[in-house]
């Protein structure tokens, strides 16, 4: 082939067979395998079982949570980014790099540890219930307390780079133009940081929503109240119910790639957005 | 420091509520959880720990952990070098749809990963009825439990792997080769102590995803105590059945586990933020894109190693 001569370094067919046997095993035939088996269900059958109450119930509860959960991640995210940038204070390298911890804990063992502590005899649990009357531990809002565990380091780390690079002589001519700091901050460092923390909050959101080991043990999963789509996917499994556990996978991969593709497409427009601004701010100046 | 100079900063009120606001938010939703498991574990004092953690349901649980670490990681580590080998080294059709299957497993619920080998090997499943008239276990046996890891970390090694390469480019290797190098030699003396750190830091994350997988390894283990439980399957089982002493017991371990990675990783990333230090000019942040983000070559080091940052690397480029 012609197009062989032009390659001097070895190996390209070797890796490529390699890497296509590797993809293909684990992901391309089994996906495949997913969608064939949902094929032999009608759109009737497919619609009827998709569309339960129970597991409307699911979807609400597993997208809900995980959308709460990132929302609180992004506001948190963006404040422990900023402060591990931007301030001093003792042991900063030792907590940034603690932020990691959620990727590098097995999800079980949070999900153990989170319960004990927000159940109504434990540490934080006994007193947001003793005194708020807030029950965390077996309700939908657990779910959202190990939703923001997983998810923290993701906005932190996507956000974290960006404020680094932020050009301080831009909010120095801000300020000396006469902005107040919150104006510099609304006007100049937010703009700059959003695209950013929009990706932070999807891939924390895309975390959250398919999140199993953490959730089961604090959510309780009462049916139609706190049981997650996972977790009925698993339950229909227990009950061989194969095609049942194969429309809910299906729906859930669906609704996750459309999320992330509309938020992927906002971002875009977001950065598109501000880069435009950007330009015009500099004409005028 | 040139941050301590700075003029344009918040009032302090505002830096101490902020730097409260953090630091409160970390201390309850990971320092106390940490904390937790090692309180919860010596409740009962170190005797009952120590003879939960030599129980043999939790010996095997162990053992069985790491015998999958050590089955999946090797094979993974030959992937990541043969994508970003392929990617970083050659153009061809398909390049971008290789990357994106490559990401794929990120966007799949731990569940679904599970369902997918159960729907190919399970009984009801294509090759069901071929399996069992063979008398050939995957699924609730460590094929499967090999099968549903090897799925989750699939991208860890290859998505450290294909930006750094790429950041370096190809002469080094071209030059090996020109001088008459075989593909072997080539590839242990130049393409490998290259990427060595970067090669290190992947198989500390997938490592610790690899032993600390819970839900696509619960769906296809069938939770065989002794033959298919894994540490964080045993910590469930023990868990449910209100044994909170040996469930916090074998979670410490996993939890020490967890430390250990951490420190690894602030290890590594400290190597390579030096030896990036020495190299200096020669990678530039900004030359490649996926490298602004991605661990190892940029300048700034420390924060940016997360699979996090570089997707969003990549999405902003796009």
């Amino acid at each position: 082939m012609t197009k062989k001569s032009h390659r001097v370094l070895p190996g390209f067919g070797l890796s490529l067979g390699y890497a296509l046997v590797y993809l293909s095993l684990l992901v391309l035939i089994p996906l495949g395998g997913l969608i064939a088996k949902s094929a032999e269900l009608s759109w009737a059958q497919f619609w009827d079982i998709a569309t339960t109450a129970r597991a409307f119930a699911s979807y609400r509860v597993t997208f809900g949570c995980a959308l709460l959960a990132a929302i609180v991640n992004g506001v948190f995210g963006l404040i422990v980014a900023w402060v591990l940038v931007r301030y001093e204070f003792p042991g900063k390298k030792l907590i940034d790099a603690f932020v990691d911890l959620p990727f590098a804990l097995p999800t079980a063992v949070a999900g153990i540890t989170l319960t004990s502590l927000y159940a109504n005899t434990g540490w934080v649990g006994q007193y947001l219930e003793g005194v708020f009357g807030f029950k965390v531990a077996f309700t939908p809002a657990g779910i959202v307390v190990a939703l923001i565990f997983i998810g923290i380091p993701f906005v932190v780390r996507t956000v974290q780079p960006v404020i680094e690079d932020i050009e301080q002589e831009v909010e120095e001519a801000a300020s000396t133009l006469g902005a107040t700091r919150a104006q510099t901050f609304a006007r100049v460092l937010f703009p700059a940081l959003f695209p950013a923390l929009l990706t932070g909050f999807t891939l924390a959101f895309a975390r959250a929503v398919g999140e199993y080991g953490s959730v089961i043990f604090i959510a309780g999963n009462m049916p139609m109240v706190s049981e997650i789509t996972p977790l009925l996917i698993i339950s229909k499994l227990e009950q061989y119910d194969l095609p049942g556990a194969t429309v809910l996978a299906v729906v859930m991969l669906v609704i996750s790639f459309v999320l992330l593709l509309s938020i992927n497409l906002l971002q875009w427009w977001a950065a598109n957005r501000h880069s435009g601004r950007h330009i015009d701010g500099g004409a005028q100046a | 420091m040139s941050k301590v100079h700075r003029v344009n900063t918040e009032s302090r009120p505002i830096r101490w509520l902020l730097t409260a606001l953090a630091l409160g938010f970390l201390f309850f939703f990971l320092g106390l959880p940490l904390l937790t498991v090692f309180i919860e574990a010596f409740k009962q004092g170190f005797g009952p720990y120590w003879g939960a953690l030599q129980e043999p349901d939790a010996l095997s649980a162990l053992g069985l952990t790491l015998l999958i670490a050590l089955l999946v990681l090797p094979l993974n580590i030959l992937f990541g070098f043969a994508a970003a080998w392929l990617i970083a080294r050659f153009d061809f059709r398909g390049k971008s749809l290789l990357t994106t299957l490559i990401d794929l497993p990120f966007a799949v619920s731990p569940v679904v990963a599970g369902l997918l080998f159960i729907l190919i090997f399970g009984r009801q499943g294509w090759l069901g009825p071929w399996l069992q008239a063979h008398d050939i276990k995957i699924i609730f046996a460590l094929p499967g439990m090999v099968l549903a890891t090897m799925f989750i970390t699939l991208p860890y090694i290859a998505r450290e792997l294909i930006p750094l390469m790429q950041a370096q480019g190809k002469d080094e290797e071209e030059a090996a080769v020109s001088l008459g190098a075989s593909g072997f030699q080539m590839f242990w003396r130049v393409t490998l102590p290259n990427v060595k750190w970067g090669l290190l830091y992947g198989i500390i994350l997938a490592n610790a995803r690899a032993m600390g997988e819970f839900g696509a390894v619960s769906v296809v283990s069938g939770h065989i105590r002794g033959e298919t439980n894994t540490l964080p399957l045993h910590v469930e089982i023990l868990y449910n059945e209100y044994n909170t002493v040996g469930a916090f017991a074998a979670a410490s371990v996993l939890a020490l586990l967890a430390l250990v990675t951490l420190v690894a990783k602030s290890f590594v990333e400290w190597r390579m933020q030096k030896e990036t230090a020495m190299l200096g000019a020669e990678l530039p942040a900004e030359r490649v894109p996926l490298a602004a983000g991605a661990p190892q070559p940029a300048p700034r080091g420390g924060n940016e190693k997360l699979e996090a940052t570089r997707r969003f690397s990549e999405r902003t480029e796009q």
